[in-house]
């Protein structure tokens, strides 16, 4: 997939002042199209399982649908139809230089992340926070799956309930779930 | 990540997603969501910024802890100038 390179428009990562925050205005017409007729799920009842502990005695959890993968592992496949529902355990100790984005949409600018993984994939930003006691401690393996799924039906029923429980055992407190 | 977010909830695990899109986070209702003001591929803001990367993180964190939020919690990060940028502020905040 070609990288795009950054345009005059995109080489800031803010939203100009006056776009209202999150709206579609970012992308191009075709994906305004999709997003707006796209039927997304909604969750109801939405569960709620407060923290029982302070964060700072808390494990925590990286969940990332950045597409990352090591240099070890299998690239997710993007000739899924509906997405790739796989997921990757990527160490919490992983060096973040040698991480691989695969994320297959070219809806979005892909080169923050690949200067950076820690824009979408903070692996060092959370040692630091766990060096500074603000995180009690970072569970030994984070997660990694591929966003974009527009068929995430096999994610949730299969995916995820086959990798959660090893998260429960790990005793695992805390969650953080970042997209791009 | 909301529907993944929800599972792990579920399972006992206090879980904050960071989003990116509004309309998409109303519409699924995750239990706890920062929103952020950047573009899709940039959700901690900027490359090699570890400041600002740093007070995101610190605000998504400070939602598992704020005992006014019921679910689904929706809260803005909002980006300062000063040393320690992350602040938030509760607009809609609780959809229910």
């Amino acid at each position: 997939m070609p990288i795009p390179e950054p345009s005059e428009s995109n080489k800031t990562h803010s939203l100009k002042g006056g776009t209202t925050l999150g709206d579609l205005s970012e992308f191009p017409l075709k994906y305004r199209i999709f997003l707006k007729a796209y039927r997304w799920r909604r969750i109801d009842p939405v569960p709620w399982a407060p923290l029982k502990k302070p964060v700072a005695e808390s494990r925590l959890v990286l969940v990332s649908s950045a597409g990352i993968v090591t240099s070890e592992q299998k690239p997710f496949d993007n000739s899924i139809r509906g997405g790739d529902p796989s997921i990757r355990e990527i160490p919490s100790d992983v060096d973040v230089t040698t991480l691989i984005e695969t994320h297959r949409s070219d809806a979005f600018d892909h080169t923050g992340i690949r200067l950076d993984p820690n824009l979408a994939f903070p692996a060092d930003r959370l040692r630091e926070l766990l060096a500074a006691g603000v995180i009690g401690s970072l569970n030994h393996r984070y997660l990694s799956i591929m966003g974009s799924i527009t068929a995430p039906g096999r994610l949730i029923k299969r995916t995820i309930p086959q990798a959660a429980p090893k998260l429960v055992d790990d005793q695992v407190d805390i969650a953080l779930l970042i997209p791009v | 990540m909301s529907l993944v977010a929800a599972e792990l909830e579920s399972l006992g695990i206090s879980t904050v997603v960071i989003q990116l899109l509004r309309p998409a986070t109303e519409k699924v209702r995750p239990p706890r969501a920062l929103m952020v003001p950047f573009r899709h591929g940039y959700p901690l803001g900027a490359p090699n910024d570890p400041e600002l990367q740093r007070a995101v993180l610190r605000a998504a964190l400070n939602l598992l802890t704020d005992q006014g939020l019921k679910p689904p919690a929706i809260v803005e990060f909002r980006q300062q100038k000063s040393e320690d940028r992350g602040q938030m502020t509760e607009d809609s905040g609780n959809m229910a």
